[in-house]
């Protein structure tokens, strides 16, 4: 029997739309589902005499990235032009950047499903126009609309340390966060904000032997779902290739493949074409950018916690789950709404609770993020300090907390309007523990009797000494006289 | 002359990457006046450019930046004006069959 064991390999290319509000090198503006071909100008078109220039704040956002990225920032980089002819590329090229990108050899960091943190290499981050969007619709004619030429794409490449369609994924879902921390991106996935190209291949070791199988590349993906299902797929076609074929990879036999949605599968699409067929050479249209030391300065000042460090954070200093720590950095407006609060005090899990079960349940119904819902940190610090004094139950503080959205009162003045205030004072529930209990000798009896009666017994009483209070009792302090009554054996 | 700088096969690659139909007595005739450029430039190799740093640009200047603002776009009908076909909002072109763009 022949022993086989092999790894995947990915190397990763993803494009990201950047969230400036005109395009790369004109000032058309970025609007998602204008009318077609409305936001379009000379240079969008390539008309003769149109001269592009750099829009700044893109070239800013690609440092931030770099930089966030672990990147070397480049001191001196230029515009390449990347010929090709397709419809939605009207001027025949793509301004791009070739041997000198915006930011080289950096890492990122994902956390993995153990609890570990895995280093991926990322070999270079530049910064591209995008093309326009061809329709194929029925008939003859394929439609074009060129409101996308020219936004501003920042492609990132890794290194090929990725080794599971798991680990694409979840640097896939990494970098959406880092990008939506740093607001150089909306990264929405419905809109095509973010694109992925894996290169996935094989080291398979058979008969003590390595071998590798040929590298395809799956153009275009935009979903995760999709990414990592086609790694998936990818990976066990590839295995089967081998096994059927014996195919290794060589000079020339890339492919490239595309995905189909609905059957799951890999298709094949053309061979690659070589590099040197873009015939990539200087834009003479474009001045090269020189990034000195003042403006990196600069630039670096708008850096923030990033969401991987934040969510550590939230574990080692305030004692998270990392499940929670996780769901809250998702979103950076709920991770510093939550970090705020904390800070304004109140018990971490309690306002975690209250933020990730009742803030973004209201905040997504109201489709807004968590920290315009009109409450300040200090505002739910205080309803978390309630619940935590036993002044309020968990259930009345949801109801408390969505009265705070439509109302400047504080939480305490809304609990007292709503009557939600526990019952607390230990002499005035004594009272009333008394009194259940001379009403009711036989539930009194067996919920002494030790038996299995008394569980049910001893609930029937807490029921009724909430009724009488009309629920405002703090049932732990109930709970303590009433179990002090019942062992005194009155 | 030597070795032609280039051959019959290579101004046919380099015609279909520019979309240029070209007849084979053009492509005989180019594959000789592309080879004498490229001989003739070639005189620059004589120099020895080991310590000089590539050009980017002819211009001494960089960092033309602009801010990020919007600017009136020329709408959808003066986009297609010079459109050879269209529709009410598109550009048409023939039919695209499989072959992705290569972003």
């Amino acid at each position: 029997m022949t022993n086989i064991d092999y790894k995947v390999i990915v190397g990763l290319e993803i494009h990201v739309q950047l969230a400036t509000r005109t395009k790369m090198f004109c000032g058309c503006e970025l609007i998602f589902a204008a009318e077609p071909n409305s936001r379009v100008c000379p240079v969008c078109l390539g008309l003769p005499g149109a001269l592009p220039v750099m829009n700044k704040q893109a070239v800013e956002f690609a440092i931030l990235t770099a930089l966030s990225l672990n990147c070397k920032v480049a001191e001196f980089t230029k515009w390449d032009r990347k010929s090709y002819y397709y419809p939605d590329l009207p001027k025949n090229y793509q301004i791009s950047q070739y041997d000198l990108p915006i930011g080289s050899t950096g890492f990122i960091e994902i956390p993995l499903p153990d609890g570990k943190v895995k280093k991926i290499r990322i070999r270079r981050v530049h910064l591209e126009e995008d093309a326009g969007k061809n329709i194929h619709s029925e008939g003859n004619f394929s439609q074009v609309d060129l409101n996308r030429a020219g936004t501003p794409l920042l492609e990132i490449v890794t290194e090929p340390d990725i080794n599971s369609a798991e680990e694409v994924r979840l640097l896939a879902i990494e970098l959406q966060r880092i990008v939506r921390f740093l607001g150089v991106s909306e990264a929405d996935m419905q809109k095509g904000h973010m694109r992925f190209e894996p290169n996935v291949n094989l080291h398979i070791k058979k008969d003590n032997n390595e071998y590798k199988t040929p590298i395809t590349e799956i153009k275009n993906l935009n979903s995760f779902k999709a990414l990592e299902k086609s790694v998936a797929f990818e990976a066990q076609r590839q295995l089967a290739e081998f096994l059927d074929s014996g195919k290794v990879m060589q000079s020339g036999n890339k492919k490239t493949l595309g995905w189909d949605d609905i059957r799951e599968v890999t298709v094949l699409q053309r061979e690659k074409e070589e590099a040197h067929d873009y015939r990539y050479f200087p834009d003479p249209d474009l001045v090269p950018v020189v990034v000195n030391k003042k403006w990196l300065v600069e630039i670096k000042t708008k850096l923030c916690e990033l969401p991987l460090t934040m969510q550590n954070r939230f574990v080692s200093e305030y004692g998270l789950s990392d499940y929670d720590a996780g769901v809250l950095t998702a979103d950076k407006a709920a991770a510093e709404f939550f970090d705020n609060t904390v800070k304004a005090g109140g018990d971490a899990k309690r306002i975690c609770n209250l933020v990730t079960q009742t803030g973004l349940k209201i905040a997504n119904e109201k489709n807004c993020k968590v920290s315009q819902l009109g409450i300040s940190p200090q505002k739910l610090a205080e309803l978390a300090k309630m619940v935590e004094a036993g002044q309020i139950s968990a259930t009345a503080s949801v109801t408390i907390f969505e009265k705070m959205t439509q109302s400047e009162s504080a939480p305490q003045q809304i609990a007292e309007s709503l009557n939600l205030l526990q019952k607390s004072d230990e002499g005035e529930l004594e009272k009333i523990v008394d009194e259940v209990i001379a009403a009711n000798p036989q539930a009194v009896e067996d919920a002494k009797s030790g038996d299995k009666k008394s569980k049910k017994a001893n609930g029937f009483l807490m029921g009724q000494v909430m009724q009488k209070t009309k629920g405002t009792a703090n049932p732990q302090v109930v709970a303590k006289i009433l179990s002090s009554k019942l062992n005194k054996g009155i | 002359m030597g070795q032609k700088k280039i051959d019959i096969e290579q101004v046919r690659q380099v015609a279909k990457l520019a979309r240029l139909a070209l007849s084979d007595a053009e492509i005989v005739q180019f594959a000789v006046q592309l080879s004498a450029i490229l001989e003739y430039v070639e005189k620059l190799n004589q120099l020895d450019t080991s310590k000089v740093e590539p050009l980017a640009h002819c211009l001494p200047i960089n960092n033309c930046l602009r801010t990020d603002e919007i600017k009136q776009s020329l709408g959808t009908e003066k986009t297609l004006a010079n459109a050879p076909q269209k529709d009410e909002q598109f550009f048409l072109v023939p039919k695209i069959l499989e072959e992705p763009g290569g972003l």
